[in-house]
């Protein structure tokens, strides 16, 4: 269990850079598209800053109800990108072939840059909710010296 | 064929690689891994693909370190040192033989913006021309991960969502 870091300066200036963390990778999450980014690392961008919450407020604060959470939605984002790939199979297309589904008053390359958007939220869903799973069940580990 | 612009960032690479072998301090260990990644970073930068070189900077020298310190919580921050009893003579021989062969394989492999390169001639230009009209994506290389080889990608999500299942199992069980 990991408990909450007690200098008020850590405390302060997290709450100040979180914010922009998570905007920034949500900001890298969108611009992929356009520049060098997208899901893979906006995702690991915003588990970074839900490790930061988990690091400087503890385990058992309530600053970090949004990493709590994300650990009852393991899977989601697995689901939202093959779901997006049965989506197009539903509409008579190849598995992930985006243009088959017809989204009315959009082009066909506007329907597939529509569908990179969506599978990249499932990517950076997934690698977010996976990297805070990882760091929850590693500090699991010493409660009790259930290990070793 | 070597170029001299990159022989400072080669070496640090190399230096950086070598202390975090050497260093006996594990913490210490993980960090100058964390260093290294970060200059691996910026030869990839170095050498313009911009986006692994952000792959490379966020996860290996900003995930894995954190992620490293944590898994070394749970145990003595220092080496074993029993585990270096004696030299093991033939991964020392057999490595030796294997990077003289890696070195007469590379100078077959084409330089980097080589234009009669097998991966240049018939593939790389169709997705130059043709990936932002098909799908309005001017970052070519999010085009064909999201788009043209997405497949790879979702196995890829199903390897990082299989190994966060992975250490929930293994360390999150009751009775040990």
């Amino acid at each position: 269990m990991i408990a909450a870091h007690d200098s008020l300066i850590v405390h302060t200036i997290t709450r100040v850079l979180l914010p922009v963390i998570q905007l920034y990778g949500i900001y890298v999450l969108f611009f992929g598209q356009y520049g060098p980014g997208g899901g893979f690392v906006g995702g690991v961008i915003f588990g970074a800053s839900l490790i930061l919450t988990l690091l400087v407020f503890g385990a058992r604060s309530n600053e970090n109800y949004l990493a709590k959470r994300a650990l009852r939605v393991e899977g989601l984002g697995l689901i939202i990108f093959a779901g997006i790939g049965g989506l197009c199979m539903i509409f008579a297309g190849q598995f992930l072939n985006y243009s088959a589904v017809p989204i009315p008053g959009f082009d066909l390359p506007t329907t597939r840059s529509i569908g990179i958007v969506g599978t990249m939220i499932g990517v950076a869903v997934d690698i977010a909710v996976t990297t805070i799973s990882i760091v929850d069940s590693l500090s699991l580990a010493d409660q009790e010296g259930r290990l070793v | 064929m070597l170029v001299w612009n990159d022989l400072p960032l080669l070496i640090l690479l190399l230096v950086s690689a070598f202390g975090a072998v050497i260093v006996r301090d594990l913490i210490g260990a993980v960090l100058i891994l964390g260093s290294y990644s970060f200059f691996l970073a910026l030869t990839w930068a170095w050498l313009g693909s911009s986006d692994v070189a952000f792959t490379e900077a966020v996860v290996g020298s900003g995930m894995s370190t954190v992620l490293f310190l944590f898994a070394l919580f749970q145990t003595v921050p220092k080496e074993n040192p029993s585990s270096h009893r004696d030299t093991p003579w033939f991964a020392a021989i057999g490595l030796g033989i294997l990077g003289l062969l890696l070195l007469y394989g590379g100078t077959d492999v084409p330089r980097s913006g080589d234009l009669a390169a097998p991966a240049n001639v018939y593939l790389s230009p169709i997705y130059i021309q043709q990936s932002s009209a098909q799908m309005n994506t001017p970052n070519m290389v999010t085009a064909i991960l999201m788009d043209y080889r997405s497949l790879d990608t979702l196995i890829e999500t199903a390897v990082v969502f299989t190994a966060g299942v992975a250490c929930a199992i293994l360390l999150r069980r009751q009775n040990p």
